[in-house]
């Protein structure tokens, strides 16, 4: 046996291990579980904002055929448990109390109120219809402003819509100087900007609806959930359920994508547990798109006011920043939390002396928002992005030229910012030079000048974005100083088997990131056994015992660095039992390419042989236990700060307002690239939910509280057609926070691009006096902003009901 | 109930359905075409894209008793003897899936696609692609797997 050359695994561009089955149908969606008994449920939801639940009749639909049961939130006791918030960002936060099913008020429209329990689903939504529900409609808090100034109460119990209120201010913290007295000397001798921007609420809209199945026939409760956090869920349902964990397995099957939508305990999942611990009967529910995008919690939702001071030549000096933040009716997982987790990022890459943070967050008669992918870094982007273009137009420059006037120079990494935190490495130069090049951004320029001069009924604009973000949740520490409800670690096992493959056990629950394919060529490499014979395992608390699942882009620069740690114990777990059947010394073995060589000989084994001998046991060393299987945990000491420069072209016809994205070019610094295909992958998809934000999605209310954007007719997902090819390439600097250099990029380009956009769209326009477009910047809206100088007005004066009111009856 | 038979991904079958059955949930609850699934409520999203007599229809709006005596296939009667469709295979090949829920209905769309256009513009794949919704890809990789499918060029 001649050792030969091996390709490494990591940097590869492998075909994902996963496709083989998704595109072949052979997939394990919940929806598609089939229990033997199994029961199918449909929920009876309110269909008004906020009223007091009068009277319930159920007899009806508990007539129905095949209908076994129906039960509302007076049915149950304490086994159905509550949705938790497992962030209360300040000690006094006022928290609302949340049954999956209240019985006496309902506090947003698509909130449960009862539930069918029916032989198929068809019949169990055909009973739905007959659930007679008496409600007193009582006022609603719907606009945030009017919510956060208390004029309607949500909760009327709870006195107040105002839950907490968070504050970082550098001067307090030690980390910078006081913000108030930048802004004052600004004043007098300088440039102030203040600016209002407002983060729409938005919908994750993940493809695969939410689906659960429980089964309750067994020695231990089975709950199957399209969930993201298949061991939170089953922490969660622990702790309020009443049922030990030991007696609790939940199982994320394939799940179709998430995007923090399925980052959440759910009053449909404690209510199917609830049910089918009831009957005893496995029991199935799976949502309605409709149902979906009016239960299944909404994203964003923010007022940001900002107050810039800079010296006279575009120097920053300090940045305030106050938000207000709507929860909507509860306060989910996450929560409040979301902004917070934006708060240490409106510096983003500049050297800011000064900055204060503050956020009121407020409750509202809506549905609850929570993560959606960025989780507060793309607002936090979105207000310093588009802000430092207004500097640039202040002091008469350039807007690449005021961000490098300000941003953290390449040899001043480590850099610890305003906000305390310790960028690890990083090249904005580099990065942006590479992304100009790319772009063609001097003959853009010119081209657009060219337009303004000529008057082209099209103007050309050009925006910017050059962003960073803290991903790879997280040191545990930090989160405990932040309250936080739990920690940020990552586990992992490793195991060889008797004909030496690998199986890699790993906590993080994937829904489309790839991790079969990219854990393998990590530990491919590790243990330097082939591609193929690496298997990982996930998504089952049955497998993969211990874990955090996925989201804030931790799977790799966690997960990853669990995995690396548990596969190093396996070499040195083999490495006595390789020098026992090698007769040799520990100290004369090294180990490469997957195999222990004795040093100066021909002699040596294959890390499958020692697993073999290792099964049979026949001879080990003295003392050696007949195992390799190795587990770590690793918890990070640092977040993961990946950046980039991400540039647009956008062309808006004046005459219409009709936008047109011309280009698109973004580089990014994620560090080490384990695959690059499943890179490009994500930044594509990323960069669209960005772009989405900035020109088409919105979730609109109308006065009544009613979700007028309740199904894909009126939630605008781009298609393919609405969207472009773009040109993405990477600089590198390696992460000096994990082993492997990586750092998370899964929601890099959602956080990038929606102030690059805006940014375009408003830099066309600019010269009919427009500094500021309201998102989404639809056509209408961008077509009164050029007719009024304005932002193109608010949203709320079209969210009315589809029908002219004297038509039909 | 109506007596419905029609062949389905090769294979007869024969079923008494309730006139309001929809085709998607007929292959689904009643053939066990799990492959074949549901985005929607509102024929937006074309993941539960099938080809009804060869050509692509979103299965959530034809009912079951429509396609009585047609022949319908899904994305699980594209592979033949173990051989992936070229469009299938160029998925793949050109990452164009994530979380893989809207690849039936795009994969089944992506070859009415190209039976019609065999050669298409970019701009013709992202109009033909127009009814089926991704949230993972951007569309950027769906395109390219398109065109790689269609021969213009390999994947870079």
């Amino acid at each position: 046996m001649t050792a030969t050359e091996v390709e490494n695994e990591i940097g590869r561009d492998r075909r994902r291990k996963e496709d083989q089955r998704l595109i072949t149908g052979r997939t394990r969606w919940t929806d598609n579980i089939v229990l033997p008994g199994m029961l199918h449920l449909a929920m009876v939801r309110s269909p008004f904002a906020h009223a007091t639940i009068t009277s319930i009749d159920t007899s009806a639909a508990k007539a129905a055929p095949n209908v076994v049961t129906v039960l509302t939130g007076a049915d149950f006791g304490e086994e159905l448990g509550v949705c938790i918030n497992a962030w209360p960002i300040t000690p006094d936060q006022v928290t609302p109390g949340h049954s999956p099913m209240p019985s006496d008020r309902v506090a947003f429209a698509g909130e449960i109120v009862a539930v069918v329990v029916a032989r198929s689903a068809a019949e169990a939504r055909d009973a739905a219809e007959l659930v007679d529900v008496e409600y007193d409609e009582l006022p609603a808090a719907l606009d945030l402003k009017k919510a956060a100034a208390d004029e309607v109460i949500a909760h009327p119990d709870l006195g107040t819509n105002k839950s907490a209120y968070w504050v970082f201010d550098s001067a307090e913290a030690g980390t910078g100087g006081n913000v108030e007295d930048a802004i004052a000397k600004a004043r007098t001798d300088g440039i102030v900007i203040e600016r209002e921007y407002r983060q729409q609420r938005l919908i994750p809209a993940f493809m695969e609806p939410r689906s659960v199945v429980v089964d309750p026939t067994g020695e231990q409760y089975v709950m199957y959930s399209a969930t993201q956090i298949p061991h939170i869920v089953r922490f969660a349902l622990a702790a309020t359920t009443g049922v030990p964990e030991s007696k609790i397995r939940v199982i994320a099957p394939d799940v179709g994508g998430g995007f923090g939508g399925k980052l959440q305990v759910t009053p449909e999942e404690w209510i199917a547990w609830a049910v089918g611990r009831r009957i005893g009967k496995p029991v199935k529910y799976t949502e309605t798109r409709s149902e979906s995008l009016v239960s299944g919690h909404h994203g964003r939702d923010q007022w940001q006011k900002l107050t810039l001071a800079a010296e006279k030549d575009g120097t920053v000096t300090g940045f305030k920043v106050e938000l207000l933040a709507d929860l909507g009716a509860y306060v989910a997982i996450v929560g409040g939390g979301v902004p917070v987790l934006g708060a240490f990022m409106f510096n983003s890459i500049y050297k800011f002396p000064a900055y204060h943070f503050a956020v009121q967050t407020v409750l509202t008669n809506k549905t609850w928002t929570d993560a959606y992918r960025g989780a507060g870094r793309p607002e936090a982007t979105y207000a310093i992005e588009r802000i430092m273009d207004e500097l640039a137009v202040e002091v008469g420059v350039d807007p690449l030229v005021i961000r490098e006037k300000n941003w953290i120079k390449h040899e001043e990494f480590p850099f610890t910012t305003v906000c305390g935190l310790e960028y690890d490495s990083g090249n904005y130069e580099a990065a942006t030079e590479k992304a100009k090049e790319m772009f063609g951004y001097d003959a853009l320029r010119a081209e657009q000048q060219q337009r303004r001069e000529a008057g082209d009924p099209v103007q050309l604009g050009i925006g910017i974005s050059t962003f960073t973000e803290m991903c790879g949740l997280a040191p545990s520490r930090v989160l405990g100083s932040l309250d936080y409800g739990a920690g940020g670690w990552e586990h992992a096992a490793v195991r060889m088997t008797p004909l030496g493959k690998v199986e890699v056990v790993t906590g993080a629950s994937a829904h489309g990131q790839g991790h079969e394919t990219a854990f393998s060529q990590i530990v491919a490499d590790r243990l330097g056994v082939p591609f193929e014979d690496v298997e990982v395992l996930h998504g089952d608390t049955q497998v993969a015992p211990r874990g955090l699942d996925t989201y804030g882009s931790r799977s790799l620069v966690v997960g990853g660095e669990a995995i690396v740690r548990a596969a190093d114990k396996v070499v040195e777990k083999a490495k006595p039992i390789a020098a026992h059947l090698l007769e040799a010394s520990v100290d004369d073995l090294e180990f490469s390419a997957g195999r222990f060589s004795v040093r100066g000989t021909d002699q040596g084994l294959g890390i499958a042989e020692i697993a073999t001998a290792v099964f049979t046991a026949h001879n080990l060393p003295d003392g050696v236990e007949p195992t390799l299987d190795s587990d770590a945990a690793f918890d990070p000491t640092s977040f993961s700060f990946p950046h980039g420069t991400h540039l647009c072209a956008m062309e808006v016809d004046t005459e219409t307002g009709a936008l047109n994205m011309r280009k698109y070019v973004c580089v990014d610094d994620i560090g080490t690239i384990i695959n690059p295909l499943i890179v490009a992958g994500q930044v594509h998809g990323g960069l669209v939910q960005g772009i989405a934000q900035a020109l088409w999605e919105e979730a609109v209310y109308d006065d009544s509280g009613t979700l007028v954007s309740g199904s894909f007719v009126d939630y605008l997902l781009p298609t393919a057609a609405d969207t472009i090819t773009f040109d993405i390439d990477h600089t590198t600097s390696p992460s000096t926070t994990n082993s492997l250099g990586t750092k998370g990029v899964g929601e890099a380009g959602t956080i990038a691009s929606t102030p690059a956009v805006v940014n375009a769209v408003v830099d066309a326009v600019r010269q009919f006096g427009v500094n500021d477009i309201q998102m989404p910047c639809t056509p209408e809206r961008v077509w009164r902003a050029i007719q009024t100088g304005g932002k193109g007005g608010a949203t709320t004066e079209a969210a009315m009901p589809h029908f002219d009111e004297g038509e039909g009856s | 109930m109506t007596r419905i038979t029609l062949t389905v991904d090769g294979a007869q079958v024969s079923d008494d359905v309730e006139p309001r059955l929809l085709l998607v949930q007929y292959l689904r609850e009643r053939l066990g075409k799990t492959g074949t699934v549901i985005g929607c409520d509102t024929s937006n999203c074309g993941a539960c894209t099938v080809h009804l007599n060869g050509t692509s229809v979103k299965s959530c709006n034809v009912l079951a008793v429509q396609a009585d005596g047609s022949e319908v296939t899904t994305v699980e009667g594209l592979a033949q003897d173990g051989q992936l469709h070229p469009v299938q295979e160029a998925f793949r090949e050109c990452h164009g899936l994530q979380c893989g829920y809207c690849t039936p209905g795009m994969i089944m769309q992506s070859i009415d696609l190209l039976n019609t256009n065999p050669n298409p513009s970019e701009a013709e794949i992202r109009e033909g692609l127009e009814g089926n919704l991704c949230r993972c890809t951007g569309y950027h990789n769906i395109v390219r797997a398109v065109q790689h499918a269609a021969g213009q060029g390999a994947p870079s």
